[in-house]
């Protein structure tokens, strides 16, 4: 990952999801980190996916395919 | 010493899973999901691992479909208790274990309609006395997929297509076949799927899950327990989706990744090559068991209509005594009574004494088989 203003998050519901989210963007050859969910963004306790902002719709797409439900996504 | 008792819980177990274990133990042991450093989530990823590697083996097409808890028995109360209401009619065979008639019998007191459909006295189950039982407020059928008493295979996928044609749910206890004989939900045409971990997954006791087709409606799935889940917590409601919604509390991680390395390990052998050794071995079991004069052998007698569970009784000796003898003057561990299903031994004609029970595992050998004939022949042959 480069410069953090860069960045999106990704917000799934919970550490489940967010693995398999790793897993299905891994596998479309986009990289990603589970990181905390910012609390600005969310009170959940869990992580969530962050994309380079540049892959952001690449993602968005690729977790659609496997009908992964995303509860939202968030330029950081 | 001979280990026959691989029904109950399977040993030993393959190769990697306790390691895996220990992995767990040694270098991970965080909580998986409930908190969001490296640890919690490597924790997190292998538990992740087990419920892929469940899905892979069932053909399930979205691992968070799949509910991890710690038993069959825990997720056959999901599905029976969480689903059914009162009003509903339910119907099954008289091959199960308790872990489906009793939650069936707990729920009929409480007013759902329950249907018992009779099987032979092989085990076997035909499925038109499934459909010709099917009432307007029928809603599921349950059926356990391979008998713990005798091993005969209930025709689940039949039974599958009869359920999609009426617009009713299946589910399946697979405690006895899940890991050794081929399990396809979308070819099954299996709704439910109740599995275990620690028979023939190779996993250790603790483990096992609910998959969770596309067709179950999960806002009538009542989850058995509440509690945390390490997401949406900021909210006092249960979560609303799969798998969290049902999975409370902080899992059995350590037991998960030696699932995960069982299952694994199952579909790196594979289950076709898995299901050619049991045959071969349990139908040299029942030939052989079926030439000593006073042994009688129960169930089909054919290895390819049923799992590598052998039940027989020895005229002259109780089972009890049988299973005494073997394990102290053979060194063969076995199981002998009812097996926890007073309803499959009444169908069998084997209840109230019971029978003395051989299971055999993929790592039985021809020389254990051999060996254990030569012992019941001599108690045999002593009881003359």
């Amino acid at each position: 990952m480069t410069d953090r203003e860069e960045q999106a998050v990704i917000l799934v519901q919970g550490t489940n999801h967010a693995i398999r989210a790793e897993k299905l963007l891994q596998r479309a050859g986009i990289s990603c980190k589970l990181i905390p969910v910012p609390r600005h963004l969310s009170s959940d306790c869990g992580v969530c996916v962050r994309v380079e902002r540049a892959d952001r719709e690449a993602a968005s797409q690729a977790l659609e395919e496997a009908r992964l439900a995303v509860e939202g996504i968030y330029e950081v | 010493m001979i280990y026959f008792d691989n029904a109950a819980t399977s040993w030993p177990k393959p190769p990697g899973v306790a390691e895996a274990m220990m992995h767990f133990m040694e270098a991970v042991g965080a909580n998986p999901g409930r908190a969001a450093h490296h640890r919690a989530v490597e924790a997190g990823r292998i538990v992740y691992d087990a419920r892929e590697a469940a899905a892979k083996l069932f053909n399930a097409p979205d691992p968070l479909r799949v509910v991890l808890g710690s038993n069959v028995t825990e997720s056959l109360n999901l599905a029976l208790c969480g689903y059914l209401r009162p009003g509903d009619h339910v119907i099954t065979s008289s091959m199960e274990h308790n872990s489906v008639m009793r939650p069936l019998r707990a729920l009929e007191r409480a007013g759902v309609e329950l249907t018992v459909v009779q099987c032979s006295p092989e085990g076997f189950l035909d499925p038109a006395d499934v459909e010709a039982s099917v009432q307007p407020n029928t809603v599921m059928v349950a059926l356990n997929h391979g008998s713990n008493v005798v091993g005969t295979l209930l025709p689940v996928a039949d039974v599958g297509r009869i359920c999609r044609e009426r617009g009713l749910l299946l589910l399946v206890d697979a405690a006895q076949t899940g890991g050794t004989y081929p399990i396809d939900v979308q070819v099954d045409l299996i709704d439910l799927l109740a599995f275990t971990g620690h028979k023939s997954l190779g996993g250790p006791m603790g483990t096992g899950g609910l998959i969770v087709g596309q067709r179950v409606d999960v806002t009538r799935l009542e989850p058995l327990k509440r509690g945390g889940t390490g997401s949406n917590s900021e909210h006092e409601q249960q979560p609303d989706f799969l798998p969290d919604m049902y999975e409370s509390g902080t899992p059995n991680a350590v037991g998960l990744a030696g699932l995960n390395a069982g299952v694994r390990w199952v579909m790196k052998r594979g289950v076709d090559e898995i299901r050619a050794h049991e045959v071969a071995l349990t139908q040299r079991l029942i030939n052989r068991l079926r030439e000593i004069p006073s042994v009688t052998v129960y169930g089909g007698l054919d290895a390819e209509l049923q799992t590598a569970v052998v039940s027989f009784n020895v005229a002259g000796i109780e089972p009890s005594e049988v299973g005494l003898r073997l394990d102290e003057e053979y060194g063969i561990m076995c199981r002998v009574g009812l097996h926890c299903a007073p309803a499959a031994h009444k169908t069998l004609g084997t209840f109230p004494v019971g029978a003395v029970r051989f299971g055999l595992s993929v790592f039985s050998t021809q020389a254990e088989v051999n060996e254990a004939l030569d012992a019941v022949r001599e108690l045999a042959q002593e009881a003359q």
